[in-house]
């Protein structure tokens, strides 16, 4: 049985996945990369070290503002409801 | 006893107590008692489904445990624990809408029901019922024990007195209201859990004289607090990662929370859910674990990390708004509690009693199944919990990764990948386990990494190889599913 809305639901499965990559990227790439020298002579941004600041504050909210926008434009509304009834009487 | 810190904590728990009886209602009134009982009928929006997942998934290591080490630590734990935001959009985006499309077509309301549907094994039923009640059963008693030890320490009463407390108010509700009522004093309990964590930052910060101020005090005790490595210098970038694992990706694979993705009413409450979920998982996450490292600028020299977060807040803020905020780790404790007693009781009536050993069971006598079989696991769990018994504390160690290990691929593939097949998920669900006990007794940092790790991987190669081995042998059979598009 094909379902046109496993296709939807597929996509935006693969969503998740990239988004994950992303978050992984942005949390990894920032904390090790800004923040493996001395941290004696570490840059403060706000007050926080440099790597945090971008690693774990400022990283949470681009994957917010993404995670947001994916939803508003990527993600498409299926009905759950109507598939089960045919279902039930076939 | 200080009143004053009481009695914010006692009108939180009579809330919850009201809506918990509210939500009964719906219980004496549905007709179709189990889909109420154990899954609210599938009505939760969008807000309490976020809330639900939330306040099961953060428990008493979030608020308690998780605070204290970043207390020893510094921020290097802080980036460890920001391996949690995924839990807040992943799980739903991936089980997403298919599962809920799968959960409705195969009227599955137990994660065990899909897994019987998709694979139409026994053995997978058995085993995945069992690795519910053995590991969910201790995980619900540590957190029963850090509930108690939690109003012991706030309160001053005995630690059995304290345990009886926590235990009947939790009790009572989720005994007669089912998962609604979880869901529903859950929604509450997450909206405290937020609330606690932003009050105690700001005043944390503003105890500290300012963001700038407590990092440099920090520094001038030990530049390393400041590092992603740790104080010690020992977390190191591979062992931090895969953390990723345990507490990010690998959550698809919790049966707590995966039960979540099919309780929800429509995609609209969906949608709501990833995007409420992200903000409330990422600044709950941040804060606490910020609060923690911030402590150490305030009050240097705590030797035990659980007592930080209350020992704080009964410091920077005034008695009434410290109850408010100490209600937060409480609300956690008990929101992981009364999820997990639900899906234990859920695992017992309608996965074991009802497929196998009574199977015309009427809808009353379900009904009084349900209701004996939640209270019995409630009381034998407090008098586990009146003297843990080291297997217990043992047995819980696994309740997050062994539970990963076992059910994530049967999950994820029974989803997505049509060849999959029982012989597949009944290996990779003992090849999960298995490596699991033996990882934990042998080398439980294998490569660096967290135990978790390398159980998942090997029960991928099971869960993949087995089924493609046997592909040929299940076509014929005709047992093969192929409804899964």
């Amino acid at each position: 049985m094909k379902d046109k809305r496993f296709k939807i639901a597929h996509k935006e499965a693969k969503i998740g996945v990239a988004l994950v990559v992303i978050n992984f990227i942005l949390w990894f790439g920032f904390a090790y990369g800004l923040g493996s020298g001395d941290p004696a002579s570490y840059n403060y941004v706000f007050g926080l070290p440099e790597w945090f600041f971008y690693s774990c504050v400022l990283s949470f909210i681009v994957m917010f503002i993404l995670v947001v926008f994916s939803v508003k434009f990527l993600f498409k509304e299926v009905s759950f409801e109507e598939e089960e009834e045919r279902g039930d009487h076939t | 006893m200080n009143w004053q810190v009481i009695i914010p904590l006692l009108l939180f728990l009579v809330v919850i107590f009201s809506v918990g009886f509210w939500a009964s209602r719906y219980v004496r009134s549905t007709d179709s008692f189990l889909q109420e009982y154990f899954l609210g009928d599938r009505q939760l929006g969008g807000f309490v489904l976020a809330m639900t997942m939330i306040a099961t998934y953060g428990s008493a290591s979030s608020f308690i445990g998780g605070p204290g080490v970043a207390y020893t630590k510094g921020l290097g734990w802080v980036l460890l624990s920001m391996a949690q935001l995924p839990a807040g959009y992943f799980v739903l985006m991936v089980l997403g809408k298919k599962f809920a499309i799968i959960a409705r077509k195969y009227k599955a309301i137990t994660l065990i029901d899909f897994l019987k549907e998709r694979y139409k094994s026994k053995a997978v039923v058995i085993i995945s019922a069992i690795s519910i009640i053995v590991f969910l059963f201790s995980s619900m008693a540590a957190q029963w024990v850090g509930g108690a030890r939690l109003i012991e320490s706030l309160t001053g009463l005995s630690y059995t007195t304290a345990l009886f407390i926590f235990a009947v108010s939790v009790l009572v509700y989720v005994i007669i209201g089912g998962f609604r009522a979880v869901a529903l004093t859950e929604t509450v309990q997450g909206v405290v859990m937020l609330l606690g964590t932003i009050i105690l930052l700001v005043a944390t910060i503003i105890a500290g004289g300012g963001i700038p101020n407590i990092i440099q005090e920090l520094v001038a005790e030990n530049p390393n607090l400041v590092s992603p490595y740790g104080a010690e210098r020992d977390l190191t970038p591979i062992y931090v990662s895969s953390f990723w694992i345990l507490v990010g990706v690998g959550v698809i694979g919790l049966p707590q929370i995966a039960v979540r993705a099919m309780s929800y009413k429509n995609s609209k409450g969906m949608h709501q859910a990833i995007i409420i979920g992200t903000f409330v998982i990422g600044t709950i996450m941040l804060g606490m674990h910020v609060i923690g490292v911030f402590a150490r600028a305030i009050l240097p020299g705590i030797e035990i990390g659980d007592k930080v977060m209350p020992t704080l807040t009964l410091d920077v803020l005034p008695p009434f708004l410290a109850g408010l905020v100490l209600a937060a780790p409480m609300a956690a404790i008990m929101s992981t509690v009364n999820s997990l007693l639900i899906l234990i009781s859920s695992a017992i009536v309608k996965d074991l009693y009802l497929n196998y050993l009574n199977p015309k069971a009427t809808e009353n006598q379900v009904k009084r199944a349900s209701f004996w079989v939640t209270t019995l696991i409630g009381v034998s769990v407090i008098l586990f919990a009146l003297s843990p018994p080291d297997l217990l504390i043992w047995l819980n160690l696994f309740s997050f990764g062994g539970l990963e290990s076992v059910f994530i691929w049967p999950i994820v593939f029974g989803l997505y990948w049509s060849k999959g097949n029982k012989y597949g998920a009944i290996s990779s669900m003992i090849v999960g386990m298995g490596s699991y006990i033996l990882f934990d007794r042998l080398n439980p940092n294998a490569l660096g990494m967290h135990t978790v790790v390398l159980p998942v991987f090997l029960s991928l190669i099971a869960y993949v190889i087995i089924s493609k081995m046997t592909d040929k042998y299940v076509l014929s059979s005709n047992l093969h599913l192929e409804s899964n598009g």
